[in-house]
């Protein structure tokens, strides 16, 4: 299923990953409105100043106008860009919100897999469900700083911390989650593209924060029946 | 109570030995004073002192990030531990040790009484001590990098459990230390805000109003309301937070039934009022100097009062933003949404007001006018960035990125740095009885302004690539590493920096080459402005004014028809000579009544 929240402009944002989730176009595409919306208002605000500050330049022997700016004539220039702003703030409200309903609070409900993501200074444990595709059984894989997900899949994640406070961050699926030590958070992420990518973690740790990564492995179904067979408890 | 406030401070003197008018010793006069005055540069020297810090520990940190590993020139070998710790305290000095000492504490201490055309503060002795906790409070802070373990490294927001437990932090006396100099600051801006409260309030020069307050007046007002009203839970927070560090317990510990997030709310239920704290003086003092050296009315000046009411209030219910991705309820973040794109109306508009008051100017583009319109140009771009960061659904990519380094830089910048520059550069004459030099001024601004954008453009990006926060060295990570083009923006934003810095040597060669010249003092008022403190002499004496002033209309009578020249000091008498007409007085009323 390719279907997104609302039509795209852009493929991916950043430079350095792909846009590798269902949703990471949805985050980059909204990121794109929002950023038409808004230096289209900075640059006209600024605009305007600069030639304002050009255009009234003190000439000699020239007096200022004097302007309360009580009169409606004149108050109407702030009272228009004024409701312009309340009326663009709601279209970015609509869309962001509709987003963030989308990868934060609608979970999918049948997930293909379910991996349980521990952090601890400074190291990620994933808990892959094996062959029976049910946590908590006897063929569940553990790895330490890799995760393998099926390519397609639906994943949900369950996210802990043995410690301090981290952050589970694929900056190619534009999933980010802080994990927090007695509590469990949960995110979930669907692949579209098979590929290694960074697991970072975002919230500072510790002396060890700037070394906590891990590397997310997106494999085919043939690579990743193979993995599994090949990682399987025996 | 004007007269309550100089009862206090005959009481003050003469406790000390020393008649009203006698010579102090330099001790007393200048360490131990009740001055406004002196209290004001005790404050700002002591905060231009931290900012020299904070700015150091931005240069080691932006080397280390430009040339990892390499030796830094000054400074040495960068370990992790040092570079967390660098950007923890660069953080917390350049807010809570500058932008609030300097723009809160130093400008309404000198601005308020002149400014309302009273003597003093009304507490005095309020005011004295608050400068000793901020100075105490600052030797705690600078003492915690010298202790085992080095100073907090933690991050200026301090979560715990990294923050609550010597074991994770590995600097656990320099975290405590650093809890305790935080929570002491609050407290010495408590006193002084109380003072800002009710002098204003309370010793305005007869003939004030409340619409005759100049705007910096008022915001300054009400950012102490705020920082008053906003700043209990943090320092009962910081109290709890010093007992896990210390005495066991576990407020924040959820190995034992305490939660860590409820100190991110305690946090930020302060930290983001705290935001508006220092940006209402900055913006004040922005609209003082566009008024005077454009010669215009403040365009709608109680729309604008309006505004900063509005921002005051729907401050206090956004801090969650903050929180979005740090595991609060999902469903609060769409509320903290909302609130936090409504906080961008009032905001605008203030921007959209100081615009309007442009227009139809006669504007002079010296150097404070260059560092008041500099704050509103670069204002506006850290403004519009925080909206990406408000709407949760982009939040979710660009939370802990550079991107929002960025963002919150286009805020204090304009916010601390310039702000500094301007309120210093255009009240100079004032305080010091001189005039600075305007062309190096000018070139110290161009350069500065130059060094500041080549920080932090190229953050923006390397954010939104994927750079995240508090990484001491991007090559551990495979993504970061694969785009030559990364390092190179770190690296111009470093050199950025380097310009940066240095050109605050011409700021100091302007301040030496000023002290130095034997220029004749250039008068109580020298551009032609209407609020009360330029009816001072300057430097004012103890005391303020040679002769209380009289208020008789708004602060921001510039190029009013009825007269010829183009202004109308606040204190001049309608029946003033120079005024076109010979009933001035129903002229002022007149003008008054259309105002109102």
């Amino acid at each position: 299923m390719n279907e997104t929240l609302f039509p795209h402009v852009v493929d991916s944002i950043n430079l350095n990953t792909a846009s590798a989730s269902t949703y990471a176009g949805d985050i980059d595409n909204l990121i794109v409105i929002v950023a038409i919306i808004v230096m289209a208002w900075f640059f006209a605000a600024l605009g305007l100043f600069l030639y304002f500050v050009v255009r009234f330049r003190a000439k000699p022997g020239q007096k200022a106008m004097y302007i309360d700016g009580y009169n409606p004539l004149h108050k109407r220039w702030i009272t228009y860009p004024h409701n312009a702003v309340l009326l663009f703030d709601v279209i970015i409200l609509v869309l962001a919100v509709r987003v963030w309903n989308h990868v934060k609070i609608d979970m999918p409900e049948k997930p293909d897999m379910t991996v349980e993501v521990v952090a601890q200074r400074w190291a990620w444990t994933f808990t892959h469900p094996g062959t029976d595709g049910q946590p908590g059984t006897k063929d569940d894989i553990k790895t330490a700083d890799e995760l393998h997900v099926k390519l397609g899949d639906t994943v949900r994640w369950n996210g802990t911390s043995r410690d301090v406070l981290h952050s589970f961050s694929v900056p190619a699926f534009r999933m980010k989650q802080d994990v927090i030590p007695g509590r469990i958070n949960s995110g979930w992420f669907k692949t579209k593209e098979a590929g290694t990518f960074d697991i970072q973690c975002t919230e500072i740790c510790g002396i060890g924060h700037g070394v906590m990564r891990a590397r997310i492995v997106v494999d085919t179904p043939e690579q990743h029946a193979a993995w599994i067979a090949a990682n399987s408890p025996k | 109570m004007s007269s309550t406030a100089t009862a206090h401070h005959d009481h003050d003197h003469g406790h000390d030995g020393h008649g009203h008018h006698e010579e102090q010793n330099f001790f007393l006069k200048y360490f131990w004073s009740t001055d406004h005055k002196i209290i004001a540069q005790q404050y700002m020297w002591t905060g231009i002192a931290m900012a020299l810090i904070g700015g150091f520990l931005a240069y080691a940190f932006r080397m280390q990030l430009a040339f990892p590993g390499k030796f830094i020139p000054g400074y040495g070998y960068m370990s992790s531990l040092e570079y967390n710790a660098a950007v923890t305290n660069h953080g917390t000095i350049m807010i809570f040790w500058f932008a609030m000492p300097v723009l809160i504490a130093a400008f309404g201490n000198l601005l308020i009484p002149l400014m309302i055309g009273c003597d003093d503060m009304v507490f005095p002795r309020i005011n004295r001590l608050s400068y000793q906790v901020f100075l105490l409070s600052s030797i705690i802070l600078i003492a915690s990098f010298f202790v085992e373990g080095g100073a907090f490294n933690g991050a200026w927001t301090a979560y715990p459990p990294l923050s609550a437990n010597g074991e994770y932090n590995m600097a656990g006396m320099g975290s405590t230390m650093w809890v305790v100099a935080v929570a002491l600051e609050f407290v010495a801006f408590l006193l002084g805000g109380i003072n800002f409260i009710v002098t204003t309030m309370s010793s305005r020069a007869p003939g004030m109003r409340m619409w005759d307050v100049p705007i910096v007046v008022w915001m300054i007002v009400v950012a102490s309301i705020l920082f008053m009203a906003s700043v209990g839970p943090l320092i009962a927070g910081a109290v709890m937070l010093v007992f896990d560090q210390n005495f066991g317990t576990f407020f924040f510990n959820p190995q034992r039934g305490g939660d860590p997030v409820l100190w991110q709310h305690l946090f930020w239920f302060f930290g983001h009022p705290e935001v508006y704290v220092v940006l209402l003086p900055a913006m004040g003092m922005s609209g003082e100097i566009i008024a005077t050296f454009s010669r215009k009315k403040l365009f709608a000046y109680k729309t604008l009062l309006y505004t900063v009411f509005a921002t005051g209030i729907i401050s206090f219910f956004v801090w969650a933003h903050h929180q979005f991705i740090a595991g609060i309820d999902p469903r609060m973040a769409n509320v903290f949404t909302v609130t936090t794109l409504i906080i961008s109306v009032p905001i605008a508009e203030m921007c959209f007001l100081y615009i309007a008051t442009l227009y139809g100017g006669a504007i002079r583009l010296t150097v404070p006018m260059l560092w008041g319109l500099a704050f509103v140009a670069e204002f506006l771009l850290g403004g519009v960035t925080g909206i990406f960061l408000g709407a949760s659904g982009a939040d979710i990519y660009f939370h802990d990125t550079y991107f929002v380094v960025a963002h919150f830089h286009y805020t204090f910048i304009p916010i601390a740095i310039i702000g500094f520059f301007m309120g210093f550069t255009y009240w100079f004459p004032k305080m010091y009885g001189k005039m600075l030099d305007e062309t190096i001024g000018k070139i110290h601004f161009w350069i500065t302004i130059l060094g500041f954008n080549m920080i932090f453009i190229p953050l923006f990006f390397t954010g939104m690539w994927g750079d995240h926060r508090r990484i001491y060295n991007y090559g551990h990570f495979p993504e970061l590493v694969k785009n030559e083009i990364m390092q190179d923006l770190r690296i111009m934003a470093t050199v950025g920096l380097l310009i940066m810095l240095s050109a605050q040597v011409l700021f100091v060669i302007n301040l030496i080459k000023t002290a130095m010249s034997k220029q004749e003092n250039p008068g109580p008022n020298p551009y032609k402005a209407n609020t009360l403190e330029w009816a001072a002499p300057s430097p004012p004496g103890h005391g303020n004014f040679a002769e209380m002033p009289t208020v008789y209309r708004g602060p921001y009578e510039y190029s009013h028809p009825d007269r010829e020249d183009d202004y109308w000091p606040q204190h001049l008498p309608p029946d003033d000579a120079s005024s076109k007409k010979a009933d001035g007085e129903k002229a002022d009323e007149k003008a008054d009544d259309k105002k109102h």
